[in-house]
């Protein structure tokens, strides 16, 4: 039985949310509808944690779909990679979701909450699928079934406030459009080699070189997977989409909606065209960095001067985005383990700082502007308390796990003799102080109004988990630290 | 018989066990009010035992957590980090029994929560004092900033709100974009975060680059205060007093220029600077800071401002000490941490004592108050004494060690600047007691000062009279801090 | 050259076709023109991958007696029908937003919506119209 289980844990993980959100959309009430969606989102988390333990064992599974054998059939492929993007997702989803017991009712109508967790559960399917399919096909079908569920679930705002339809909108055109882009660079690729297949990919793209299908199917790939990511200017989507959303679904997107898509630009670049050296270098080098340096300061800045919260944060995950994809583009071993460090900890940080948001505004009608935080501070110590916390560690204040990312990120620029780019990485985040400066200070310093607000507990309980783990990673770092770099091992291999 | 590595742990935890139970305990204001005079006095017990074995060159080394491969939080006595624990644990002391009596005496808001972050800070500054590697360094100098934000705020209006962003942008500005990056290079470049005595970067770093891997750490290091980013000194002063007093003359500002110091020490090294001459331009910035702020010192007629501007202008002689690169003024400038901090907070004990005892904050409304206060403005007198340099006070010891470091390094326009500087320091510091003793009253206010303030006050008045005696086993740590035992 | 270049005129069939789609995605403001838009964009991709399997003269892809007949990949194929759900799945999506859309602002222009939006925004922000809190114990 359990030999079972171990054995198919690949699929599994997928399995379970997709499954049970077949079954959520008939339940009428809400609670129930609620129970299981939290026992799934948990068993999702079980599944993962043993798919860790399963991967320090034996390190590479690939798990046949229905018993046939790649590359022909559909493969599964967990690695030391990939497991990283399928804790954070189960995690944070896990999370989002005992989050949203509270939250939900108060912004959706009760009698379309239990379609909306279905919706909740399949875009939690569609990305785990993302992270575990080794086929690009495959691929394709799972971006898609993310990115529709989250449209969806994004128009699910549309009742607290109209412009959560138009957001939906722009996503689903411009998440369309990335995916079919995508699949043009797959059916390139396929057009020359004649596999779907990661792995054999890979093999059979090295005796290719400089074959301009190549080139223009890889190009095709990267620009579509780029949009889903929201690398800037890429992103355009995604400021709207996170901002009029529904909270708890704010916090489940933000968290980990572009990490899947993130890595699997990772995955695209130092794996599946690893003997295109020339191609990588040359992306590298005049398109990922100089965006992502873009990126860095443009999100910032955009947050700097964004009166609307929601859409604030938004803008400092571009920057954030920008991070990653900067430690990507550097291309040492060092830098894309210190990627993969603040992936991890961006989302634990980002889904905190949604989570203590949303939960600040819940009393507020429509929008949470910075005026109406005035003074919330003082009427809502705990969550404020959280809300300080997951801030210090985006700014970076040691002790928190956002300082750990930060110094492995200057670390790996500086020890390629990039020292520039260390300071212009430095000069960002001292940016990002501001506006998060700033929203403490309404906070804190403001009179506002004299009202009595009870936190529940309910909502405050995923928060204050979440804040503990930024703390936590703050001082025991060595799990993400050394589970990136062996990530970063084996999709570059020694060689750099 | 507790160990050594206890002492640290002692030293270093009861300003955070203070912070702690200071909520908790917050309904019996006695209770509370008192927990930090007693954390203090095992604080610094703790303190004088680090300090005496460190005299006996026992090499201690304590490593807390383990961060990942390679970066951990540890803790290690150097003879500057015992010096600066002592100081900082110490003076607590003074400063918790001070900062009772001022809360009280004002009656201001949220007590509690100021007592709270009051400890956390003097632990962040014990921290640094103790801190084992570069890593540790720099955590506990951004736990420090961020601690006393709600300090310097702690009025909660919008002076209070404007200078809480200048402290904080400037502080966490310059600690992120440059020491970070200053930090990390010396890790890369050398492959540890450890520092050793003599310094770690000799051979391991083109000479080229060492001026300017020093001018990051330099203005990285916005604490110590250098010009151009002295700002935030003055407009930290919209703090309580005591704030002032303990954290903006001894435990903050002292943590920045001890970083400084450590940092020129530790892992550059005396004989690294010295032979490549990385550190003559930090010589002309540290005088050109020592005397401007100095000249904007007597242009100040606001009280604190004008203490202020004169802790940057004696902070400024730390650091010029340090980068003359001679053992002597490196032993002059780590003795100056202990004579200034002594001297320094006696004198923002008597502007605290003065606010509350009559509200006077102007200079030119002392006039005639020196009878009717005469014991706060004596404790005034001895301070500045001390802070110029007048035997017999502390301050004399340091700067006689400034000046043979001086002389020794061959830069004798600085025995110049010196000089100029402690006319200057005279002419600022004397006129307060002047005008109280010897100008004729304006207005009737009646100045009361509570036991609690001025106990306090005198008691660090005699502590700058006590250390010129004393300063023996300040010295011998000072001259193992250069390597002379 | 030129037999070469007509020879594929499939292959400029659907790059017109993509680049018309893409053209209306991008270039038209009506949200129910960008989803025809989105819709020929998909349709160049399922001709693209259609025209990789064939082979001219290939046969169907049964299995018969004589092994050395040329038949077409029939991968292409199954992928597509994949893919075309999916494109049904994302139109249908599209045309219901646009459905709301229409119902709440009253156009589904994009210059009319998002003046409507600004203006929303505006008096959020500005006016502070939604600071209102509502109670709840």
């Amino acid at each position: 039985m359990i030999d079972i289980l171990t054995k198919n844990l690949p699929i599994l993980v997928v399995l379970c949310p997709l499954i049970t959100s077949l079954f959520v959309v008939l339940i009428p009430n809400i609670f129930f509808s609620w129970i299981l969606t939290t026992l799934s989102t948990f068993i999702t988390f079980l599944f993962s944690i043993l798919l860790y333990q399963e991967i320090q064992i034996q390190s590479h599974i690939s798990y046949a779909l229905g018993k046939w054998m790649p590359p022909i059939g559909i493969e599964y492929i967990i690695d030391k990679v990939a497991i990283i993007p399928i804790i954070i997702i189960s995690g944070i989803s896990f999370f989002a979701t005992i989050f949203a017991y509270k939250i939900m009712p108060e912004e959706i109508e009760k009698k379309s909450i239990s379609k909306v967790y279905s919706l909740w559960l399949l875009a939690i399917a569609g990305l785990l699928g993302l992270v575990t399919t080794g086929d690009a096909f495959n691929l394709f079908v799972f971006l898609e079934i993310s990115s529709l569920a989250s449209v969806a679930l994004v128009a699910m705002g549309a009742q607290k406030d109209k412009q959560a339809l138009v957001a939906a909108y722009n996503y689903l055109i411009i998440g369309a459009v990335g995916a079919t882009l995508y699949v043009i660079g797959v059916g390139l690729l396929y057009g020359i080699t004649g596999t779907l297949n990661m792995e054999d990919l890979t093999n059979r793209i090295s005796d290719l070189n400089n074959n301009k299908a190549l080139i223009a199917g890889f190009g095709f790939m990267i620009i579509g997977i780029m949009v889903k990511a929201a690398v800037f200017p890429l992103h355009i989507w995604l400021p709207r989409a996170y901002a009029y959303a529904p909270s708890a679904v704010s916090v489940l997107l933000a968290a980990t909606a572009t990490k899947a898509s993130l890595y699997i630009l990772a995955r695209i670049l130092f794996s599946v065209f690893e003997n295109s050296e020339d191609l990588i270098n040359n992306t590298l080098l005049y398109v990922i960095l100089p965006l992502s340096i873009i990126a860095m300061f443009a999100g910032t800045i955009m947050a700097i001067y964004e009166k609307d919260i929601k859409r604030l944060l938004a803008h400092s995950s571009v920057a954030q985005i920008g991070y990653i994809t900067l430690a990507f583009a550097i291309g040492t071993k060092a830098s894309i383990a210190a990627g993969f460090i603040h992936m991890f900890n961006h989302a634990i940080i980002k889904g905190g700082l949604f989570i203590a948001i949303t939960s600040l505004g819940f009393f507020i009608q429509k929008r949470i502007t910075i005026n109406n935080l005035s003074g919330l501070g003082r009427v809502m110590p705990i969550t404020f308390f959280c809300f300080v916390i997951c801030s210090l560690s985006l700014a970076g204040l040691p002790l928190t796990a956002g300082f750990i990312s930060k110094l492995y990120l200057i670390k790996a620029t500086i020890s390629s003799d990039a020292i520039w780019i260390a300071i212009l990485i430095l000069i960002s985040s001292a940016l990002s102080v501001v506006y998060l400066w700033k929203m403490v200070e309404v906070m804190w310093m403001r009179e506002g109004r004299k009202i009595v607000i009870k936190e529940n507990p309910a909502i405050y309980i995923s928060l204050i988990i979440i804040t503990f783990f930024n703390i936590y990673f703050g001082f025991d770092a060595s799990l993400v630290v050394n589970g990136s770099f062996e990530a970063a091992e084996k999709l570059i291999g020694d060689l750099k | 018989m507790i160990t050594i590595e206890n002492f640290i742990l002692i030293t270093i935890l009861s300003p955070l066990i203070v912070c702690v139970l200071t909520p908790f305990i917050s309904n019996s204001t006695i209770l509370r009010d008192f927990l930090g005079p007693i954390g203090g006095v095992i604080s610094s017990w703790g303190a004088f035992n680090i300090m005496s074995s460190a005299l006996n060159n026992q090499n201690i080394n304590l490593e807390i957590v383990k961060i990942a491969e390679g970066i951990s939080i540890g803790f290690e006595v150097t003879p500057l980090g015992a010096i600066f624990g002592l100081v900082a644990s110490f003076l607590w002391i003074f400063a918790a029994i001070y900062s009772v009596g001022y809360m009280r005496g004002n009656k201001e808001k949220n007590q509690t929560r100021f007592y709270a972050f009051y400890a956390i800070a003097v632990h962040a500054a014990l921290c640094i004092a103790y801190a084992g590697d570069l890593l540790t360094l720099f955590i506990f100098y951004e736990v420090l900033t961020f601690s006393t934000y709600p300090l310097v705020t702690h009025k909660q209006n919008e002076m209070a709100q404007k200078a809480g962003r200048l402290y904080m942008s400037i502080l966490v500005g310059s600690s992120v974009i440059l020491l970070l990056p200053a930090i990390v290079w010396v890790w890369v470049a050398t492959g540890s975060l450890e520092m050793s005595q003599n310094g770690v970067l000799d051979g391991k770093i083109d000479v080229a680059y060492a001026p300017l891997l020093l001018a990051m750490f330099v203005f990285g290091i916005g604490k110590a205060a250098l010009m151009p980013i002295h700002k935030w000194l003055p407009a930290a002063m919209v703090a309580p007093t005591p704030v002032s007093a303990l954290l903006h003359a001894v435990a903050v500002v002292k943590a920045g220029v001890f970083t400084m110091l450590i940092i020129l020490t530790n892992v550059f090294g005396i004989d690294f600077l010295a032979k490549t001459g990385a550190s003559e331009w930090l010589i002309w910035l540290a005088s050109l800071t020592l005397l401007a702020t100095s000249i904007i010192a007597i242009f100040k007629d606001d009280l604190k401002a004008r203490l202020a501007y004169s802790t940057i202008s004696q902070l400024s002689y730390i650091t010029l000490g340090g980068a003359l690169a001679t053992s002597m003024a490196t032993q002059g400038a780590a003795l100056h941490i202990i004579t200034h901090a002594a001297g320094k907070i006696t004198l923002f004990f008597v502007a605290g004592a003065l606010y509350v005892g009559a509200k006077i904050t102007k200079i030119s409304d002392l006039n005639g108050h020196g009878k009717s206060a005469s014991l706060i403005f004596l404790a005034f007198f001895i301070g500045s004494l001390s802070i110029i340099g007048v035997p017999p006070m502390a301050g004399s010891w340091s700067k006689f060690f400034l000046m043979l470091g001086a002389a020794d390094s061959g830069y004798l326009v600085v025995i110049g600047v010196f000089c100029v500087s402690t006319i200057l320091n005279a002419f600022y510091l004397m006129e307060i007691p002047a005008r109280a003793f010897f100008f004729k009253k304006e207005r009737e206010v009646s100045v009361k000062i509570p036991k609690l303030i001025l106990i306090p006050t005198l008691i660090t008045s005699f502590l700058t009279i006590l250390l010129f005696f004393c300063i023996e086993p300040f010295q011998n740590l000072t001259s193992m801090m250069v390597g002379k035992i | 050259m030129i037999s070469s270049t007509i020879g594929i005129w499939n292959y400029w069939i659907v790059f017109c076709l993509m680049m018309i789609g893409l053209f209306l995605v991008i270039g038209r403001k009506n949200f129910l023109k960008k989803i025809v838009g989105l819709t020929i964009f998909q349709t160049s991709v399922f001709l693209l991958y259609i025209t990789f399997g064939k082979i001219k003269g290939g046969t169907p892809p049964i299995l018969n007696e004589s092994i050395d007949s040329i038949y077409s990949n029939p991968l292409p194929h199954v992928l597509i029908l994949t893919a075309i759900v999916v494109g049904v799945a994302t139109t249908a999506l599209g045309l219901s937003l646009v459905l709301k859309i229409n119902s709440e602002y009253g156009s589904i222009e994009e210059d009319d919506i998002s003046a409507q939006d600004l203006v929303d925004y505006h008096d959020d922000i500005e006016t502070g119209k939604s600071v209102d809190l509502k109670f709840k114990q």
